[in-house]
């Protein structure tokens, strides 16, 4: 909002750009996923990323993180080109990203601790101790601290979510990608991560993309929507006009979601409420 | 142009029933050539410690030490077996004080090697291609790479390492127990004493016959290990990949075990020639 300038031209480099480009990206496997896809992320912004199951939301994910390579087209993380970097650079890449699988992907062999601190062992120069502090206090933000010493097999999916989901918080990441944080989960739960989600962004002023079936939690976290179909971005804009769009494809998904008016209503005003709230260090 | 279009497909039209034959060799040869280059990401990893040894105990136990008794009773049955079929032959040549012999160097030269060695690749490499298979549709394994944890260090080196110790050691065990399973049979059909039995194998027995067959399963060892994890880590289509990756482990583990075999028979023979 203080930069109309990018706002017109995202391809432009400069120092005070958005802190992710995706531009002009494609990738095919067996069939074509993503054919000219370009989005961009903010200092501090929370993007939904929309779009029916196997429009390659995941795969998005995994490009920008350099787990795949585009056929096609380039990412820049802080102006950093992560389609050209090598296995070093990646993991430094890596370092300040945290990525929540979208079935957690918890090392099934290692206690829940051992899985928090498998990722500060590599990313942080902590000593054991500092280490134990801070697996605890992430493990504390999803409820789960008691279940430390227990192993993957042994949770629930939606606690396995909330595990995943501190293993990549552990590491203090400046952005997050988080692939179907609340899907498969309960209500309560799902929104209670889904606020988890807004107080990481307000608190520490994590960079966030939440990809997602669920409209409910995308309009709760997200300040902007992005929805993919065919291989294409055909929506990018504020999460207040997704309603007003008047795509084919956006009204049936949209429609098909449920999302009535009143319903709708009820949660952007739980998410004035939510966003208003002042952050309060725990 | 239009002769060219014409002949092309006439070159297309007329093979159709060769076609899916052709289209196998090439995907066949498409798999060995990944399997190759999968291969020597080993070499690469093994100039780079340090290694991941409690990891490589881990395998060691999951790999070695749970398949000792299915060795051991293979292994007894290889030996007794052997001695009961060859008994009437040997009796018809007036040889049967040879039986001993004759026993312990085709267990050590090839039977207790190969047969350990296509048995393993069942149970170790699909179980191995199951496991990994199942960790790349979890996304254990891109979990990984985030987490700057290289996972072809930690999860492929570790368990063929672990492969690789494993085999030459449990087939050591089958020869030893065969000779054991031999001598029961020996002892119960004629009589023959242990002393007897040990002197036997022993004079007849060299170190020709016996380093081979054991040094081979360590290349048995590796083929099984990193088939087994190029089809894990591979794997895709996820839960019912899973399958597919342990199946294709087994499967293509033991047929390479099986060729490699004849390689090796042949160099051993020039190596140590009668
Ligand atoms: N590593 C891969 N190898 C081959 N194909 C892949 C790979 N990853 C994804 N695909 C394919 O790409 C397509 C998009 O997959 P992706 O997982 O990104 O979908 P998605 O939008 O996340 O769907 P969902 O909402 O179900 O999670 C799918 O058809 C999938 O089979
Ligand atoms: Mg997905």
């Amino acid at each position: 909002m203080i930069h109309p300038f990018h706002h017109k031209h995202p391809d432009e480099p400069h120092e005070e750009g958005p802190l992710l480009r995706v531009e002009h990206i494609a990738i095919a496997f067996e069939k074509p996923v993503m054919k000219d896809a370009s989005m961009t992320v903010r200092k501090g912004e929370t993007v939904a990323v929309l779009g029916k199951s196997g429009t390659g939301k995941s795969v998005l994910l995994k490009l920008i993180v350099g787990l795949l390579h585009p056929d096609a087209g380039k990412i820049y993380y802080k102006d950093k080109e992560v389609t050209a970097l090598d296995d070093l650079q990646l993991m430094s890449l890596r370092s300040e990203i945290g990525f929540l699988f979208q079935g957690a992907a918890l090392f099934d062999s290692m206690t829940i601790g051992q899985n928090l601190d498998l990722f500060l062992v590599k990313h942080t120069d902590l000593n054991s101790e500092e280490r134990e502090k801070k697996i605890v206090h992430a493990l504390e933000m999803v409820q789960l601290e008691n279940s430390i010493d227990q192993m993957p097999s042994e949770l629930s999916g939606g606690m396995k979510k909330r595990a995943g989901l501190a293993r990549s918080i552990v590491i203090e990441p400046e952005m997050m990608l988080y692939d179907e944080p609340t899907t498969g989960l309960d209500p309560v739960t799902s929104s209670s991560i889904a606020e988890l989600i807004v107080t990481l962004q307000q608190r520490l002023g994590i960079a966030s993309i939440v990809v997602t079936h669920d409209l409910p939690t995308a309009y709760t976290v997200a300040d902007r929507a992005i929805v993919l179909n065919e291989g294409y971005v055909i929506f990018d804009g504020d999460m207040k006009d997704l309603q007003k769009s008047d795509d084919p494809f956006l009204r049936e998904y949209l429609s098909a979601s449920r999302l009535d008016r009143e319903r709708h209503d009820k949660i952007l005003a739980a998410r004035e409420r939510l966003h208003s709230s002042a952050p309060q260090p725990a | 142009m239009a002769e060219n279009e014409l002949s092309s497909e006439a070159v297309q039209a007329s093979p159709e029933a060769e076609s899916p034959m052709v289209a196998r060799w090439a995907s066949s040869l498409v798999l060995l050539g990944g399997l190759w280059m999968f291969a020597m990401q080993f070499v690469r990893t093994l100039a780079r410690p340090p290694y991941e040894f409690k990891e490589i105990v881990r395998q060691l136990n999951a790999i070695g030490y749970r398949s000792l008794s299915l060795v051991i009773v293979v292994g007894i049955v290889i030996g007794a077996v052997l001695t009961m079929q060859s008994r009437p032959t040997m009796i018809k040549f007036g040889a049967q004080a040879y039986i001993p012999v004759m026993v312990a160097i085709s267990v050590m030269r090839e039977l207790s090697p190969v047969l350990i060695s296509v048995i393993l690749a069942g149970r170790v490499g699909a179980g191995i291609g199951a496991e990994l298979g199942s960790m790349r549709a979890s996304e254990q394994i891109d979990a990984m790479d985030v987490a700057a944890l290289d996972p072809y260090k930690y999860l492929v080196f570790t368990r063929v390492v672990a492969c690789m110790i494993a085999l030459p050691v449990l087939t050591i065990l089958a020869d030893f127990v065969a000779l054991i399973g031999s001598w029961i049979v020996e002892k119960l059909d004629a009589g023959i004493s242990i002393s007897y039995f040990i002197h036997s194998v022993v004079d007849g027995v060299e170190f020709s016959d016996y380093l081979p067959g054991v040094a081979k399963t360590i290349f048995f060892g590796f083929t099984i290990g990193i088939v087994g994890c190029f089809e894990g880590y591979n794997s895709k289509g996820g839960t019912e990949g899973v399958g597919r990756s342990a199946t294709d482990a087994a499967v293509t583990s033991s047929l390479l075990i099986i060729l490699l075999d004849v390689l090796f028979v042949k160099v051993t023979l020039m190596l140590w020639p009668t």
